[in-house]
């Protein structure tokens, strides 16, 4: 299968070569990046196509980087059938730009494009219905963005004076702690006594984790 | 007689209405008693999961499957672990993979009980619900005694399962798997040539194989439209594929279908249980890499490297290399997928939760138009619809 899935990306790559950015293969799985505007072009060749025939889209997601230039890419999954095999093709974005809509290609992308952007902001162009769906009436933001605080802005109770659900900001008892484990010794600067001198010279490597 | 002025009026289904399976909202626009458009309005459930585990690392993201769709829950955490594992380059030893199958196919079974029981409920069957919950029951108690949760277990973990099973629970187990489709042919004399049911279901939500390809459709209501396409046959994961079992597939894709496939899938089930209890392998039930899986109790009040073992997984957990995948299984529903992505640290960067009934759900509008207001009731019964995986 491994080969198969490396005969395809070439494949892919040949015949749409203006379309697609590059293919790679990791962990047993095809990836390719393609050009945004090309998106509902690809998608049609891959579910059309007599060697590729991926005739189920099966999620549409987005996934956030901020410290890129383009921080949002739009994932598509695709699963062939007739040939057993995955596809994932990738397109990237920003919070302005918006993505052509593959719901022309396949129905099933409506709802998870409609995700994307209420979770995401990921706009999608000639979509039949872009509304919010997963959060509430009236909510604010995109929840999954990374700088969107895990806690959120507002939360609800309910009222009885006013005898309806009113809207707060957050407000918490203790604030919310995220711990970094990435640079557990950061805290301590080990300085032997007499290094002062040494200047330049890198500090002393901190012994292994432990475990 | 003096004409009058008909419009179309919007009927609100839901979300408090007992055959709307949980919080669904349905805007239905009405003709009379025609359908002429559903909107399914979801996420009165959304908890934020997926955001949720971002902040968590992998152990603790573990429990949050298993309150998606909190009917099957062994399936979910199964999706996760193969995921985990994919990135972490670990192999499961075979009585793990033993074990995780199989508790994925009493997932199945628990599953298909309570979509069976509650969709004929939904159609005037009572009996079925009476008649399947027993044993629903005893198989909650067999998830008990092997991880303490009658539902939410916690039991499938990246690198094997939790904890070994206790003696003598393979063999009740046995023993169960032996009566229980005694059960099911029960079961069916009440539902499958009941004229009742079937008026209410039969070329109700037809829906044709192509149609299937393009609202995403998987597993029992694809497979109820013509197509042999499961995964534990076509990707097979942990010890499927040393199971032998045969893919129930129907021919016209409508409701009725759907519950026959749902029931013969069950007697599958059954006989991949028979296989598991019988050829259990003995051996260790979760990876042998300490840095993954914790130690035993007692090699922790020996051993000093076990100690900090534990500690370190308890508090930082483990790091996972770099690196995105995709891993389905196949649910009770159909496809449920995680799609995980690592940058190298000790929590989950991104980790997408594919729900198989987010894609069938919205077909209803689909399913739903020119049907009466009733056969909505049987839509929704027969797609299988559980809001915790849908709104996550």
């Amino acid at each position: 299968m491994d080969l198969a899935l490396k005969d395809l990306g070439d494949y892919l790559v040949g015949e749409l070569p203006e379309e697609i950015l590059g293919s790679e293969l990791a962990f047993d799985q095809l990836t390719i990046k393609v050009r945004r505007e090309a998106i509902v072009k690809v998608l049609t060749f891959l579910r059309d196509d007599v060697s590729c025939q991926f005739k189920l889209l099966v999620d549409v997601c987005g996934a956030d980087y901020p410290e890129r230039e383009q921080r949002f890419d739009v994932v598509y999954h695709l699963l062939s059938l007739t040939h057993n095999n995955r596809i994932r093709v990738k397109v990237t974005t920003d919070e302005q730009t918006p993505v052509p809509s593959v719901t022309g290609v396949y129905s099933a992308a409506n709802w998870f494009e409609r995700e994307a952007w209420d979770l995401y902001g990921i706009y999608f162009f000639d979509h039949p219905d872009l509304r919010r769906i997963l959060t509430d009436y009236g909510f604010e933001g995109h929840p999954l963005r990374k700088d969107f605080p895990l806690t959120g802005y507002v939360e609800v109770r309910y009222d009885d004076e006013q005898k309806r659900v009113v809207y707060e900001p957050v407000k918490l008892t203790q604030e919310f702690r995220s711990f970094d484990f990435l640079s557990p010794w950061e805290g301590v600067q080990r300085m032997l006594p007499g290094d002062e001198k040494a200047g330049e010279a890198p500090p002393p490597k901190p012994a292994g984790g432990g475990a | 007689m003096a004409e009058t002025q008909i419009r179309n009026f919007t009927l609100n289904f839901g979300p408090q209405h007992p055959s709307a399976h949980g919080v669904l909202r349905l805007v239905l626009e009405m003709d009379g008693e025609i359908i002429e458009r559903a909107d399914p309005h979801i996420g009165l459930l959304h908890r934020g999961t997926e955001k949720l585990i971002e902040y968590k690392n992998y152990v603790q993201a573990v429990p949050y499957f298993d309150r998606l769709d909190y009917v099957a829950p062994q399936n979910q955490e199964h999706a996760f672990a193969l995921a985990a594992e994919k990135l972490l380059g670990l192999e499961v030893p075979p009585r793990g993979q033993y074990i995780r199958v199989l508790y994925a196919e009493i997932g199945r079974i628990l599953n298909h009980i309570l979509n069976i029981c509650s969709y004929a409920m939904d159609v005037g069957a009572m009996t079925p619900m009476l008649w399947m919950f027993e044993e629903r029951e005893k198989l909650m108690e067999y998830c008990e005694r092997a991880s303490g949760a009658r539902m939410h277990m916690a039991y499938f973990r990246p690198g094997g399962v939790a904890f070994d099973l206790p003696p003598k629970l393979l063999d009740d187990i046995g023993a169960w798997a032996e009566h229980f489709p005694k059960i099911i042919d029960d079961c069916e004399t009440l539902l499958t040539e009941n004229r009742i049911f079937k008026q209410r279901t039969v070329d109700i939500g037809v829906i044709n194989a192509e149609q299937c390809f393009d609202w995403g459709f998987t597993g029992p209501n694809l497979r109820a439209a013509g197509i042999a396409w499961d995964l534990r046959k076509a990707q097979p994961y942990d010890a499927y594929d040393k199971m032998q079992f045969d893919i129930p597939v129907g021919t016209h894709g409508d409701c009725y279908e759907r519950y026959v496939v749902r029931i013969l899938e069950m007697h599958e089930s059954v006989r991949i249980i028979k296989q598991c209890v019988e050829s259990m392998p003995g051996g260790p039930c979760k990876a042998d890499d300490h840095k993954i899986s914790p130690p035993s109790r007692g090699e922790m009040k020996q051993s000093m490297e076990a100690l900090i073992h534990h500690f370190k997984l308890y508090t930082e957990g483990y790091r996972v290399p770099e690196g995105e995948v995709y891993v389905a299984v196949e649910a009770p529903k159909g496809e449920f997928a995680v799609y995980l992505v690592s940058d190298g640290s000790n929590k989950p960067y991104r980790c997408k939760i594919r729900a198989p009934g987010f894609a069938h759900l919205q077909a209803m509008d689909f399913l739903s138009r020119g049907h009466m207001l009733a056969d909505v009731v049987a839509n929704i019964g027969s797609l299988d619809i559980v809001f915790g995986e849908i709104d996550r």
